[in-house]
């Protein structure tokens, strides 16, 4: 258990910054792909920086819980940035359990944005809604049996434990147990964050979206705070990914924190790449990839146990 | 322990004064449910307090009793009993200030005093069963506690469906007091008396014995916990059930069973470790097949009943893990384990009572409960809608609330197991991580649907357009219930910690080492206190923000955007049934629901149906077919009960001339 110091500010402030950049950075991939110039990659900031400042419409048939939910949506999503390590630099809170509070707290975000989608008595974001928990139910396991095996592989039942056990050397002589973890985890990340082949955010018909639907009501303000709010989520997991994937450490926090970004930046360029070559799958068969990634995490495991023993 | 006596000597005078004055409602509604809040406000505390002092004397009752294989009728409360007997109280005195308002209906119609003699009657046996020290006196408050709360699902007797349920519930009830019979029977030994004290010698006889009582108790404590397969009656009786009633039979009544199986393994030394494995896969097959058959449901109170099932598998993975840990010599997670399982019996008393309570204002202010036929209640019943919505947070294990802290602890048993203990307890953990994540995302889900299509949007039918909401005493135990989920997440640090000297007695294992277990425990749910406290001012900092923003702007209100479609209805927005269908397709291997489907045809179809329906599998495909082969073998015995008199006479005179060969040989 450590206590906030200034250091963690470090794992923090690049998040609240940087995570608008991660979805140019994905826009701007696919555009090159597409053969296309495409948007600034500074689109999202402008984007959010617009939201802020309109004025809001809301639908006759909301109540309050349609405004509350972008923003329990944003604080549940900043409750779980401040857990999450980056680099060498420590998470604000760190103690034993804490994954699963990172889990719960973007189940809270998902609660609240599919009951404020629930709110409009629209049907396509009732069918939004209902895809959102369906898949969220699946990846939730995968997430959580991931960071088990991650918590076997370091004798730690913590994140930063978890983490700081992860170096270039267990990663190259570890076997084949963290790539699986990251591979489930990968799989999570594109799940949550709405990304094919799970989603496609740029899809142009309320019928096949997911993430997108449920928040077709929202704007202004509040769709910047669920903008915001989408691109913490992306950071956030994207974290947990990159932090297997590149453990370096130089010893000088600054630098461990830029290769960390640098590493969410080329997370976000293979997003890119995966949204560029690759088609969404049928809904019914999204259940099978989440299903797969925690059978993977299993996997992971069962081989971190052998490793430990 | 003198304020419990008083408390349930209140409660039954009470019962009995509402018996003899049932001809006026209103006396008998004052007298019975009076005694009720009174009595468990006394007892409430009483039972806080004796669980806070300091070890006091075990039994305050105990006097000479020449019933059945002797002993004595003794009373007691321990830190166990004590933590059960908080709830039993504390939940009935708010249900059945519920209760005077709900049951105003029925006024003239019903016989209200025989309901409340029956509910002070289901008070007082729930907490002699707690109190209990001696076998025959457990077993009497047991069957006095089926018995009248079968009596109290009956209230709306005149529905076809509703014997039935009383008459499953009694069947299934009695079946699991059988097993207890013989369990207790076993436990005292040859000869030896029926008295708790007796027992705990049972322990040093080890051998078999020991894992067959473990059995008996896991069916026949398990059995009104609602245990998968043995949860058969819970779905068709809370919901037949008045909703107060449903809330203290589903808040508190089947927590009986949890402490009956608690309260046995204190007689069974250290256990085997595949009673924890027992226990581990029994949880994980209540929970997630619990909130599967509730997603399925299209009635709120059937589905909050297999909510109940699917929260005793969370309690049982709790007790489960933390009973691989105990059997392997691992105090920390011993009780971090088992108090994570005994804060949830808590917690979900507490919030499944809530929601119980609001099924039924909804009930009451729409005169129907089926999910599809509802929408849009929030608005008119704001104080209904807010409070059910922190329950569904709770349930559904969300932070900053009570249902999180106590998830909290089962993972945080898991978790360490994983990170350093043997493959045995590991694989417990892992499994029970596993199942929880399942269990949690389906759980938000299908709480979603239930608030999300009940209380947001508009009416779906003509039911709750024009609901009103109710009334101060049914309001008020509610907003007081929601407090207390909140509260209960706040204070999770203290929880747990308060819980180590119940941990302690219960298995027997150093105090100091369930102390540093706990003390781990509330370490980290510090911090999640501190989280919650930060995300609270964050919401409000964000409202605040969005707020100023707003100032001077221009905020309109519009239609919801449907894609230009021009005539909106409220029958076009998404259903409940919609909204769970595909999880309920993506499980239909083990859900089986049934569908009838009448296609249109033609150019100009006319009418067409649809119908989804998920009948109970261990209903269907289990009991029906062995009572059904019990029943048609019992049938052939009839052949000799055929009421001709001559027959009889010819049965006696040849069993006393078999007698009388006897004899003579």
């Amino acid at each position: 258990m450590t206590a906030p110091t200034l250091d963690s500010l470090a794992a923090v402030l690049p998040g609240l910054v940087l995570a608008p950049l991660l979805l140019g950075v994905i826009n701007r991939t696919k555009a090159i792909f597409g053969g296309r110039r495409g948007q600034p990659i500074l689109q999202t900031y402008y984007d959010i920086a617009k939201l802020l400042r309109k004025g809001a419409v809301y639908s006759r048939t909301t109540s309050w819980v349609f405004r509350a939910g972008p923003i329990v949506t944003l604080a549940a999503v900043l409750g779980a940035l401040v857990l999450v390590p980056l680099g060498g630099a420590p998470a604000v809170m760190s103690f034993p359990g804490d994954l699963v509070l990172l889990a719960y707290w973007l189940g809270l975000a998902r609660f609240f944005t599919v009951l404020a989608a629930l709110d409009t008595g629209s049907a396509f974001e009732g069918m939004g809604a209902s895809r959102e928990v369906q898949f969220s139910a699946l990846a939730e396991p995968a997430l959580l049996v991931g960071l088990a095996a991650l918590v076997k592989q370091a004798a730690a039942p913590s994140l930063a434990g978890a983490y700081a056990a992860i170096t270039p050397q267990a990663l190259w002589t570890g076997g084949p147990g963290l790539f699986l973890v990251a591979a489930a985890l990968l799989v999570v990340y594109l799940a949550e964050n709405a990304r094919i082949p799970v989603d496609d955010p740029n899809t142009h018909l309320e019928l096949t979206m997911i993430h997108e639907v449920m928040v077709l009501d929202h704007g202004g303000p509040d769709f910047a705070m669920i903008t915001y709010a989408a691109s913490l989520k992306l950071w956030v997991l994207g974290s947990l990914v990159v932090g297997i994937l590149v453990p370096v450490r130089t010893g000088c926090m600054a630098a461990d924190v830029a290769i960390a970004v640098a590493g969410l930046a080329a997370l976000a360029v293979v997003t890119g790449i995966i949204e560029s070559t690759m088609a969404r799958l049928r809904l019914v068969r999204v259940p099978h990839l989440l299903v797969a990634a925690t059978v993977l995490a299993t996997l992971a495991l069962v081989l971190a146990w052998r490793h430990a023993a | 322990m003198s304020l419990i006596l008083l408390a349930i000597l209140v409660i039954m005078a009470g019962g009995l004064a509402a018996l003899v004055g049932c001809r006026h409602s209103s006396l008998a509604t004052a007298l019975g449910a009076g005694s009720a809040v009174f009595g468990g406000v006394l007892g409430a505390v009483g039972s806080v307090w004796s669980l806070l002092s300091p070890a006091g004397p075990p039994a305050a009752v105990d006097a000479p009793w020449n019933a059945m294989l002797g002993g004595s009728l003794s009373l007691g409360a321990d830190g166990l009993s004590s933590f059960f007997l908080i709830l039993v109280f504390g939940l009935s005195a708010l249900a059945a200030l519920y209760g005077t308002e709900y049951l105003r209906a029925w006024r003239g119609r019903k016989n209200l005093g025989l309901s409340w003699f029956f509910y002070n009657t289901l008070v007082v046996s729930m907490a002699l069963v707690c109190l209990a020290r001696n076998g025959y006196l457990f077993l009497v408050a047991w069957e006095a506690m089926a018995l009248s709360s079968y009596f109290l699902v009956l209230f709306e007797d005149e529905r076809p469906e509703v014997p039935r349920a009383g008459w499953t519930y009694l069947v299934a009830s009695h079946l699991g007091t059988a097993l207890l019979l013989v369990l207790f029977l076993m436990m005292a030994g040859q000869g030896g008396s029926l008295d708790f004290t007796n027992f705990a010698d049972f322990a040093s006889h080890g051998g078999p014995a020991l894992s067959i009582a473990f059995v008996l108790a896991v069916i026949g404590f398990g059995t009104k916990a609602g245990f998968m397969p043995v949860h058969v009656w819970l779905p068709e009786a809370h919901p037949a059930a008045p909703s107060h009633v449903s809330a203290l039979m589903s808040g508190v009544m089947i927590k009986m069973g949890i402490y009956g199986l608690v309260r046995t393994l204190t007689f069974l030394g250290t256990p085997e470790p595949w009673w924890g494995w027992t226990l581990v896969s029994i949880g994980a097959v209540s929970g997630v097949l619990g909130v599967l058959f509730a997603l399925a449901q299209h009635d709120l109170k059937r589905l909050l009943a297999y909510h109940s099932v699917e929260n005793i598998g969370i309690i049982t993975l709790g007790l489960g893990v933390g009973l691989v840990g105990w059997s392997m010599g691992s105090p920390a997670v011993a009780a971090l384990g088992l108090a994570g399982g005994l804060l949830h019996v808590a917690n979900h008393a507490v919030f499944k009572s809530l929601l119980f309570l609001g099924a039924g204002a909804v009930k009451h202010a729409a005169h129907t409960l089926e999910i599809d036929s509802l929408g849009g209640l929030g608005r008119r019943m704001p104080w209904t809608a807010i409070t059910f919505l922190v329950a569904s947070a709770a349930i559904s294990g969300l932070p900053p609330l009570n249902g999180f802290v106590s998830e909290f602890l089962v993972y945080l048993a898991s978790y360490r197991s994983v990170a350093d203990q043997p493959l045995l307890l590991g694989a417990a953990g892992v499994v029970a991580i596993a199942a929880l994540a399942l269990i949690g995302g389906l759980a938000a889900a299908c709480f979603a649907k239930a608030f999300g299509i009940i209380f947001l949007g508009e009416p779906r039918s003509d039911h709750g357009r024009e609901a009103r909401e109710v009334g101060l005493a049914m309001r008020l135990p509610m907003i007081i219930l929601a407090a207390a989920c909140v509260a209960g997440g706040l204070a999770g640090p203290l929880l747990v910690v308060a819980l180590g000297p119940v941990v302690t007695t219960m298995t027997g294992l150093p105090a100091d080492a369930v102390a540093d277990g706990l003390a781990a425990g509330s370490g980290s749910l510090g911090y999640i206190v501190a989280a919650a406290a930060v995300f609270f001012v964050l919401v409000a900092g964000l409202a605040l923000v969005r707020r100023l923003l707003l100032a001077g702007r221009s905020v309109e209100e519009a239609g919801t955007w449907d894609c230009g479609y021009v005539a909106p209805t409220a029958r076009m927005q998404y259903t409940a049934s919609s909204f769970a269908q595909p999880i309920v397709r993506m499980f239909r291997a083990v859900l089986r629901p049934k569908r009838h489907f009448k296609q249109p045809v033609g150019l100009l179809p006319g009418a067409s149906d649809f119908e989804t329906k998920t009948p109970d599998m261990f209903s269907e495909n289990v009991w029906r077919p062995v009572f059904g082969y019990a029943s048609g073998a019992m049938a052939r015995m009839r052949q000799l009960q055929h009421g001709r008199v001559q027959m009889y006479v010819l049965y006696l005179v040849l069993a006393l001339l078999a007698l009388l060969l006897w004899r003579l040989r």
